[in-house]
């Protein structure tokens, strides 16, 4: 158990998620008698939830910075609905009609990071309100009518990459893409640990690198194989890709930019981040303008893949982003999650509704499943933080969970409190 | 004034050697307290000498058990588990913050946790009938279904003391009941206390306002560090506003400061005429009309008693990050500059290290490096990227000029102890390089060996030329770091004295009154 620790990092709730996601995956793999692990179905299943995970993307930052979103659904139904529109009445390209997309989004984006960042109304109202207004936005310009898009911009949502160069069994391209993965990822760890090592800082130890890159560019190569092997036609699918570039962004982002730790310490403590001078409306504003932005694409990869856009697109969407968030880690208050944790989080709960569709059992007893499942990655996380780590929710449930501790005088932590003492 | 007790009055309620300890820190030792039926006690003390602690053990707050002692009421051992236990033995404690519902009228509020029932059902006829009852007493013409929001503090202060009648309330605990009352309402709530006195409740007051003390109280049972001190009877020993001072500072002041001259340069920082308004409550000033100066190479203090407006004043000036700005202006070299964002106040030099180190200057969820740096990213970045390997640099250099106690910078802060935790906030405004650094409560709870540190620390900021505001309760902390110290009263900076002229008993003198200093 120790050496697993070492070799997922201290971490335990994203180590006990990318385990939980294996399990499940080799859990499927034998009880659907091999059916899980095919080409056809891991295609599938990243093009069935490319654009879940998307928005998950967008919904962590939203989260992290201690707000919600639940508009997601409605704003990429309509962005979606516009863009056929467009398309359709406009004539324009695809590439214009993206970009008409993504920029429908930043305004919409605006409109609620207006409300929530200076105005102060609280996310969940607004977007809430969002909810509301953007599905009637969709169904009144799109008359509550199917309109379909045309077979280029149907490539974004359905489309694989093209087979080029020569015969060799595999996709060539999606062969490649997996051995970029394998490289970058070797070459990413070496040098973070030549970093470590410069400033004295503690370096793993070496077994624990050279198995954690074995066992993860194992997965990657499995992976390149099943995508590389689909029947003709297909491969490593288009939505993959947009997903993939847009965990590597924002993984940068969140981790490692300005704006990424000002969302974070505006997400942790508010006051504390002001009075350091980050600029919260504005943070606030950009995170909520973003997650429109993502919706939007989402939106649109949806529409490519189905072919048309309609009036009941996205329902239920934001339950599935906001879920797959929480199941990655990120705490109600704010100010915890990763990307790549919400991306987990999001193919748990994939891996989880395609390997119940395999095995025949019905939509009821998914959703029992699924409620089930949320509920208990995040008690798992409840009760490990309140095992000594510190952590917010851990904080709220420690009155409801043993007794509480007296604060000592001096440790006082709400102002109610250190005014009483002062007297 | 009704007639003073004498010590032939029967005891009502006897506190003996009370003790109570938090892990690490011993709130109260050995204290004891001697309350007489129908009288007006005082309690004095300086902020954190333990006079609400020892509040809490009497109402219950802190359970039987958890402290040593015995508190003898009505002639009877008690044994409070809980508040509810000691309020049925008819002790009602006031507390500063009012603890009423805004949204909920007087009536509500006065019955709340206490409805009269009838069958089941809420008696609301019954509860008007007695809630016009207790707003006679107390003096209060309202109607009782008008929302808490919309009366005053003063007339809340009375709904609170209607509430407490309503319990049938014994003993009556006051816990700095005018501190946000005006003059006005501050009288009629003495008259008050003064009225309930001659129908026979008992009351404890805590206040620092002394004159107030004076006016009202029979009996002044004086704490300090967790000790009690003295009992002075009003009447008898003649006691005035000095002679309470005089008991509360009455401490040594051992070598607890690093030796240090100071070199200070010419004034570089200014304010003139600051002026402030209350962030919620209209008309109310937080900051009337405050002028002062720094001069480089100085350590300024700011002596004040809690809600005096200290931290209004340097968080106002810190980017208007407190209250509604009216008026004033701030000169930096001269130059009149204008900070209307923190982001512009870190820009033009300043630095603001709060009292609050919790809630307002940590992120709890961060390590120690991310803290470090959290104030000047810029400087670590290049564009938009933070540089790891500059922000590890950064922190371990802090890490060990500053001596802080870690296994490692990438340790999370809410694993640190307060005193390091300060050593980390410290880090993080000396690396944004400020001209002028604020503290605020700068040691607040942080142990000794810690604090002698942290003085060295902002003495080795004044050497280097920079100006230091250093705003704290303690006086001894003051009279030991300053070089000049203001004094503050309910907003107004009442006087400032040099070092050699300041003594705990000018300081204190000057920070309960607003008589200007000559």
């Amino acid at each position: 158990m120790n050496a697993l620790k070492k070799l997922f990092g201290g971490n335990t709730r994203q180590f006990g998620m990318i385990f939980a996601l294996v399990a499940l995956v080799i859990f499927f793999q034998i009880f659907t008698e091999g059916r899980t692990l095919t080409p056809g179905n891991v295609i599938n299943l990243f093009n069935g939830n490319a654009y879940i995970l998307i928005l998950a993307i967008g919904m962590v930052l939203v989260i992290i910075a201690g707000h919600i979103d639940l508009s997601v659904g409605s704003v990429a139904a309509f962005v979606g609905i516009s863009v056929a529109l467009a398309i359709r009445d406009w004539n324009l390209p695809w590439y214009a009609a993206v970009l008409f997309g993504l920029l429908l989004g930043a305004l919409i984006g605006a409109w609620q990071g207006f409300w929530t960042a200076y105005v102060g109304i609280p996310a969940f109202i607004v977007t809430l309100a969002g909810m509301l207004l953007f599905r009637g936005f969709n169904q009144f310009v799109g008359k509550s009518n199917t309109v379909p898009v045309p077979d280029d911009f149907q490539y974004l949502g359905s489309g694989y990459l093209p087979e080029v160069g020569p015969n060799t069994g595999y996709n060539n391209l999606t062969v490649l893409l997996g051995l970029i993965g394998v490289a970058f990822v070797i070459f990413s760890a070496l040098r973070s640990r030549r970093n470590a090592q410069a400033l004295g800082a503690e370096v793993q130890e070496t077994w624990v690198m050279i198995t954690k890159l074995v066992l993860v560019n194992a997965a990657i190569l499995y992976a390149t194989y099943l995508f590389a092997t689909g029947r003709p036609g297909t491969s490593f699918p288009i939505p993959g890709l947009i997903l993939g570039v847009l965990v590597l962004i924002y993984g940068f982002i969140s981790a490692k930019t300005v704006i990424g730790r000002h969302i974070y310490a505006v997400g942790g403590n508010r006051h504390a981040a002001e009075l350091s001078g980050v600029q919260s409306k504005k943070v606030n504003f950009m995170v909520m303008m973003n997650m429109s932005v993502l919706a939007g694409l989402a939106g649109m990869i949806f529409v490519g893949r189905s072919t048309a856009s309609g009036p009941f697109d996205g329902v239920g969407w934001e339950l599935d982003a906001i879920a797959a968030v929480f199941i990655g880690g990120a705490a109600v208050t704010g100010g915890v999650g990763t990307v790549i944790g919400s991306i987990v989080g999001g193919l748990v709960m994939a891996v989880l509704n395609n390997g119940l569709q395999l095995l025949g059992v019905g939509a009821d007893l998914t959703q029992i499943i699924k409620g089930l499942v949320l509920l208990a990655a995040v008690a798992f996380d409840v009760y490990n933080k309140t095992q000594g780590k510190k952590s917010i929710i851990g904080m709220m449930m420690k009155n409801f969970g043993r007794k509480s501790e007296e604060i000592a005088p001096d440790e006082t932590t709400s102002t109610k409190e250190v005014i009483a003492k002062e007297a | 004034m009704s007639t003073p007790t004498t010590d032939q009055d029967p005891i009502l309620l006897e506190m003996r050697s009370i003790t109570k300890e938090f892990p690490g820190v011993k709130a109260l030792s050995n204290v004891s307290l001697r309350v007489k039926v129908g009288e007006i006690h005082a309690i004095c003390g300086e902020n954190g000498a333990g006079k609400s602690t020892l509040m809490k053990v009497l109402s219950g707050v802190y359970p039987h058990g958890s402290y040593d002692g015995e508190i003898v009421y009505n002639a009877e051992v008690q044994q409070f588990k809980d508040i509810r236990a000691s309020e049925q033995a008819g002790i009602v404690i006031i507390h500063q913050e009012l603890a009423l519902i805004p949204e909920l009228s007087i009536m509500e509020n006065i019955f709340l946790g206490n409805e009269p029932v009838r069958r089941g059902v809420i008696d609301w006829a019954e509860a008007r009938k007695r809630s016009v009852e207790l707003l006679a007493r107390v003096g209060l013409r309202e109607d009782p279904d008008t929302p808490i929001k919309e009366i005053g503090v003063g007339k809340q202060q009375l709904v609170e003391i209607a509430k407490a009648l309503n319990k049938s309330v014994k003993l009556l605990i006051l816990d700095e009941p005018t501190a946000a009352l005006n003059e006005s309402d501050s009288q009629h709530l003495l008259d008050l206390i003064l009225g309930l006195k001659g129908r026979g409740i008992t009351s404890i007051m805590i206040s620092h306002k002394l004159n107030e003390i004076e006016q009202i109280a029979d009996e002044i049972t004086i704490i300090r560090d967790g000790k009690s001190i003295e009992t002075l009877n009003v009447k008898r020993d003649g006691v005035d506003e000095d002679r309470i001072i005089k008991g509360m500072v009455g401490r040594t002041l051992e070598s607890r400061f690093p030796d240090h001259t100071p070199k200070i340069g010419e004034v570089f920082f200014e304010v003139k005429d600051w002026t402030v308004g209350h962030p919620q409550i209209q008309d109310r000033l937080v900051c009337k009309g405050s002028n002062f100066h720094v001069r480089r190479g100085e350590i300024v203090g700011f002596a004040g008693l809690m809600g005096a407006g200290r931290t209004e004043l340097a968080r106002s000036i810190f980017g208007h990050s407190y209250g509604k700005f009216i008026s004033g202006q701030v000169y930096k070299d001269g130059k009149p500059i204008s900070m209307r964002n923190v982001r512009q106040a870190i820009d033009h030099g300043l630095g603001y290290v709060t009292e609050d180190r919790k809630s307002l200057g940590l992120n709890l969820l961060d390590d120690i490096k991310t803290t470090t740096v959290s104030a000047n990213l810029k400087k670590i970045s290049r564009g938009i990227v933070v540089d790891a390997n500059k922000e590890f640099m950064v922190a371990e250099q802090y890490r060990k000029s500053l001596r802080t106690k870690t296994p490692s910078v990438e340790e999370g802060v809410s694993k640190l102890s307060g005193g390091n935790q300060q050593k980390v906030v410290l880090a993080k405004w000396m690396f944004t390089d400020p001209d002028l650094l604020i503290l605020d409560e700068p040691t607040r709870g942080i142990d000794v060996g810690a604090k002698y540190e942290i003085y060295g620390i902002i003495q080795q900021l004044a050497n280097q030329g920079k100006g230091v505001i250093v705003i704290s309760s303690e006086l001894p902390e003051l009279l030991g770091l300053s070089d000049r110290i203001y004094t503050i009263f309910e907003g107004s900076i009442t006087g400032v004295l040099t070092k050699d002229e300041a003594s705990q008993e000018s300081l204190m003198k000057l920070m309960t009154s607003s008589r200007k200093a000559a």
